[in-house]
C-alpha cells in the first residue's frame, strides 16, 4: 500500500448512488408516455416540434456557457427536460421559429441569466410558455384537432375549457387525449402514468400533485354545489374539469419542479392549495380560459416565503419553547 | 399508532454491508509495540505515570486522568516502557503516547482484583477505576455519564445496540459472544443507580442477537428488548431516545437525563459486567475490519494501542491500493493519512475502502430537491444551513437551530448533486456556537 495515495476527506465516506443526472433521466422517461400518446393523437409533427425545442434548449445552454466561459452543463440533462416540457405546452402545429424563441426565453433568460440549474426563480418552460402566449396569442391557441377523430364533430370541439363546459367532451376522450389542446396536456392516462413513475421511483413527492389536483376538484365541486347542482352531476362534471386543460401536466411535471417548489411537506401542502385556489379562481372568474400556468408562476414566486414559513421543527426545539412559554404563563 | 409512526424512522436506508456479522471474533496476538495515546476520551489528556525504562504489567495504569471528565489508561501488555513519543492524531494535533514493548509474559498486575462494590459510590468508583469510556464511538467517560445531576430522576436505562453504521458488527458480536456480561452489566447499573426499567434497543438487521437478547431477558420484568428500524442514524442518542420513549431531548445543551433516560452502548455495559467479575480494566477492544481492500474481513479483538497497520496485516493484509482507510464507520468515521497510528478505546472498526466503495465526485449545483431536509434525522435544513454559513449570517443560523446538528452525514449521503453538506453543517454549527459565545 502506498500511504501517500490515501485520500483524507471529511465523512461521510460513502454516498448514495442517486445523482442529478439520474433524476433528470427519470423525468425524461416519465415524459415519454405523453410524447408517444401525443404523436399518435396529433401526428408526426409533434415529434418534429419536440425535437426542435429540445435541440434549441440544449443548443442555447451550450452556446451561452461557451460564450460566458462556463463549464458546459449539458450532461446533467436538465435542458432536455426543459425542452420536452416546453414542447408539451405548445399546440401541435405551432410554428418552429416561435418555438425556438420560447426555448431562448426558457434557457437563457429564465435559467442561465439567473445562475443556471438550481437558481431559476420560476420554472423555465413555464415562463417560456407564458412569453409565447403573450407574444403569439393566435398561434398559441390555434389548436389542431386530433387526426384520429377527423370529421365535422371533431372540428367543432376545441380545448374542453374553450368549449365552455368540459362535460361536452366525453370522459373517454379526456382520458385518451383525443380532443383539442396543447400537445402534452390532452392524454390524461399518459400523464398519470408518468406521474406514477416519478412517485414510485421516488423522484418526486406525491404531495404537490395530490393536493393541487385534489384541491381543484374540491373547489370546483363546492362551486357547483353552491350553484345548486345535483351532487352526482357536479361530481362527474368536476372530474371532467380536472382532466381538462393543462392541470395534470402542470400539477405533475411543472409544479413539482424542485427548484421552484417548497422544501418541506408542510410547504408543499400550502403550495398545492395555493395553486388550486389560484387555478380555480382564474378559470372561473378571469377572462382567461386556463389558469394553470399563471397559478404556478405566482406560486413559484412565493416559494421563498413559503419555505421560510414552513420550516420543520428540529428535534427537541419546540418542547423547550413550550416549557418556557408555560413557565412564562405561570409567572 | 404513534409508536408505529415513530419506529418508521427518518434518516436513510444505506446499504448495511454487515459482512462480518456471522464471523466469530478472533483474538489478535500482541504487536511488537503498543502505543497508548494519552487522549482517548473527551476531557483533558491523561498524564503519563510511567517513564522510559519502567516495567509494566497487564492492567498497570500508565496514564492518569486529569480532572472529573477523563478516564485512566491501562497497559494491555506486560513489558518495558520504551519512552513517551509525540504522535500526530487524526485531528491534526500532537498527543503524547506511552510506547510499550511487550515481553510476551502477560504478567498480571497484582493490583488487578475484582472490585468490592456495595453501593452507588463504590460502583461509580469501580467504573472510574476500570478506565471505561463510551465504546460506541463517542468515547465519553462512562463514570461521568453514570453521574447525572439528579440520579433519582432517571427511570429508563436504554442499551444502545442499534449499531446503525454500515459494515460494523462489533456490538452485534458482543451480544452474541458475551450476552451474559451484557445482562450482568445491565443488572449492576440498574441495581446501583436504582433505575427501574432497562430497554435493549437493537436494529432489526440483527435478528440473531435480537432473538438471543429476547431469550436471555425472558421472565425478567425489569429488562425488555426493543427492535429498532434499520435506518441510519438510529443509534444517535437523541434519535434513539425519541424512537424508544417518544420523548425529545431538549436542544441547546439538553441531556438524556432531562427526559429521565440514561443511554449506554451495549459493549460499554458489557465491559462493566466483565470488570465487576474479573477486575480486568478496559485494555482490549473488538474491531470490525472490513472493506473491499481487506483480504480477510473479520472481527478482531485487539489490545488497545495496537497500530492500525498491524491490525490490517493480521487480517491478511491489503489487496490492492485502498482509496481510504477509515477509523470507525463509513458515515462518521475518520479517514486516516497514516496507518501507523494506534487504535484507541472508542474505536470499533477499521475499514479499507476501495475507490469503488468510497466514490468521490465533484459537487454540482444544488437542485433544491430537499432530500437532505427530508432525510435529516433531527429535522434540520442542511441546504439553508450551509448557505447561511457561507453568508456568515449568525441570526439566520440561530433561526435554523444550527446547534442541533450532530454531524451524522445523512445530508451528504443523500445529496444527488454530491454537495459537501455534512461538512458544511458541521462548520455552520461551530461558527454559530462560537458566535453566540461572543
Amino acid at each position: 500500500m502506498d500511504q501517500s495515495k490515501l485520500v483524507v476527506s471529511p465523512s461521510p465516506h460513502i454516498l448514495a448512488k442517486f445523482t442529478t443526472q439520474k433524476i433528470m433521466l427519470a423525468v425524461i422517461i416519465a415524459l415519454v408516455p405523453t410524447l408517444v400518446a401525443s404523436a399518435i393523437i396529433f401526428g408526426w409533427q409533434v415529434l418534429l416540434l419536440t425535437g426542435v425545442t429540445v435541440g434549441a434548449c440544449v443548443g442555447f445552454e451550450a452556446l451561452y456557457c461557451l460564450i460566458m466561459k462556463k463549464p458546459i452543463p449539458v450532461g446533467d440533462l436538465s435542458a432536455i427536460v426543459t425542452g420536452l416540457i416546453l414542447a408539451f405546452n405548445l399546440p401541435p402545429a405551432f410554428p418552429l421559429w416561435m418555438a425556438i424563441i420560447g426555448a431562448f426565453v426558457s434557457i437563457v433568460v429564465v435559467k442561465q441569466l439567473f445562475g443556471g440549474l438550481g437558481f431559476n426563480f420560476a420554472n423555465p418552460a413555464l415562463v417560456g410558455r407564458i412569453v409565447l402566449q403573450l407574444s403569439f396569442t393566435g398561434a398559441m391557441i390555434g389548436y389542431t384537432y386530433p387526426a384520429s377523430i377527423g370529421g365535422a364533430d371533431a372540428l367543432a370541439s376545441a380545448t374542453p375549457l374553450l368549449a365552455g363546459q368540459s362535460t361536452q367532451v366525453p370522459m373517454i376522450d379526456l382520458l385518451l387525449g383525443t380532443h383539442g389542446g396543447v400537445l402534452g396536456e390532452t392524454c390524461a392516462l399518459a400523464l398519470i402514468l408518468g406521474g406514477l413513475l416519478l412517485i414510485f421511483g421516488k423522484v418526486i413527492s406525491p404531495v404537490i400533485p395530490v393536493v393541487y389536483i385534489g384541491g381543484v376538484y374540491v373547489f370546483k365541486l363546492l362551486l357547483g354545489l353552491g350553484a345548486g347542482g345535483a351532487l352526482g352531476l357536479v361530481a362527474w362534471d368536476s372530474l371532467a374539469y380536472i382532466l381538462s386543460g393543462g392541470l395534470l401536466l402542470g400539477a405533475i411535471f411543472m409544479a413539482t419542479d424542485y427548484v421552484t417548489s417548497p422544501y418541506t411537506r408542510k410547504g408543499k401542502v400550502v403550495f398545492g392549495l395555493l395553486l388550486a385556489i389560484l387555478t380555480v379562481a382564474m378559470r372561473e372568474w378571469s377572462n382567461m380560459l386556463e389558469g394553470v400556468s399563471y397559478a404556478i408562476l405566482l406560486g413559484n414566486l412565493l416559494v421563498p416565503f413559503i419555505n421560510v414559513l414552513t420550516r420543520q421543527r428540529p428535534l427537541g426545539v419546540k418542547k423547550r419553547a413550550k416549557e418556557q412559554d408555560a413557565g412564562k404563563g405561570a409567572a | 399508532m404513534k409508536k408505529i409512526l415513530r419506529t418508521l424512522g427518518r434518516g436513510v436506508h444505506a446499504p448495511h454491508h454487515k459482512n462480518t456479522a456471522a464471523l466469530q471474533t478472533v483474538t489478535m496476538p500482541l504487536p511488537e509495540k503498543l502505543y497508548l495515546v494519552m487522549q482517548q476520551s473527551i476531557g483533558a489528556p491523561c498524564l503519563p505515570t510511567v517513564k522510559k525504562g519502567d516495567t509494566v504489567d497487564v492492567g498497570t495504569v500508565v496514564g492518569k486522568a486529569q480532572g472529573f471528565v477523563g478516564a485512566d489508561i491501562h497497559s494491555g501488555a506486560s513489558g518495558k516502557v520504551l519512552g513517551i513519543e509525540k504522535l500526530l492524531n487524526p485531528a491534526g494535533a500532537f498527543v503524547d503516547a506511552v510506547v510499550i514493548e511487550p515481553d510476551g509474559q502477560q504478567t498480571i498486575d497484582p493490583a488487578v482484583l475484582p472490585p468490592a462494590v456495595r453501593d452507588r459510590e463504590s460502583f461509580l468508583a469501580a467504573v472510574r477505576a476500570c478506565g471505561l469510556v463510551g465504546l460506541g464511538g463517542a468515547g465519553f467517560p462512562t463514570a461521568v455519564k453514570l453521574s447525572p445531576k439528579d440520579p433519582d430522576a432517571i427511570h429508563t436505562l436504554i442499551i444502545n445496540a442499534a449499531e446503525c453504521e454500515p459494515y460494523i458488527t462489533a456490538d452485534d458480536r458482543e451480544m452474541l459472544e458475551c450476552g451474559d456480561s451484557v445482562l450482568s452489566g445491565i443488572a449492576a447499573v440498574q441495581k446501583y443507580l436504582n433505575i427501574p426499567k432497562a430497554v435493549v434497543a437493537i436494529e432489526r438487521n440483527k435478528p440473531e442477537a435480537t432473538e438471543l437478547m429476547f431469550s436471555l431477558t425472558k421472565g425478567d420484568a425489569a429488562v425488555s428488548v426493543f427492535p429498532l428500524p434499520a435506518n441510519y442514524p438510529q443509534g444517535a442518542e437523541k434519535v434513539l431516545i425519541q424512537t424508544v420513549t417518544g420523548r425529545e431531548v431538549p436542544d441547546a445543551g439538553g441531556l438524556p437525563a432531562d427526559v429521565g433516560v440514561l443511554v449506554l452502548n451495549v459493549t460499554t455495559v458489557s465491559a462493566i459486567g466483565k470488570y465487576l467479575a474479573t477486575g480486568m480494566p478496559l485494555m482490549t477492544k473488538r474491531l470490525t475490519v472490513d472493506g473491499g481492500a481487506v483480504a480477510e474481513p473479520r472481527n478482531v479483538e485487539v489490545v488497545i494501542g495496537t497500530p492500525i497497520a498491524d491490525v490490517l496485516e493480521f487480517c491478511g493484509g491489503l489487496k490492492g491500493q485502498p482509496e481510504k482507510i477509515v477509523l470507525g464507520g463509513p458515515m462518521m468515521g475518520t479517514a486516516m493519512a497514516d496507518t501507523s497510528y494506534p487504535t484507541v478505546k472508542a474505536n470499533n472498526a477499521i475499514l479499507a475502502l476501495t475507490k469503488k466503495q468510497t466514490q468521490l465526485s465533484l459537487p454540482g449545483p444544488c437542485i433544491r430537491c430537499a432530500r437532505c431536509i427530508m432525510a435529516c434525522p433531527v429535522n434540520l435544513s442542511p441546504i439553508e444551513l450551509t448557505e447561511a454559513y457561507e453568508k456568515e449570517d449568525l441570526e439566520l443560523l440561530g433561526k435554523l437551530h444550527a446547534d442541533v446538528c450532530m454531524g451524522c452525514g445523512v445530508c451528504s449521503y443523500v445529496c444527488p448533486a454530491k454537495r459537501l453538506l455534512s461538512p458544511g453543517t458541521t462548520l455552520a454549527r461551530q461558527f454559530y456556537l462560537k458566535g453566540v459565545k461572543k
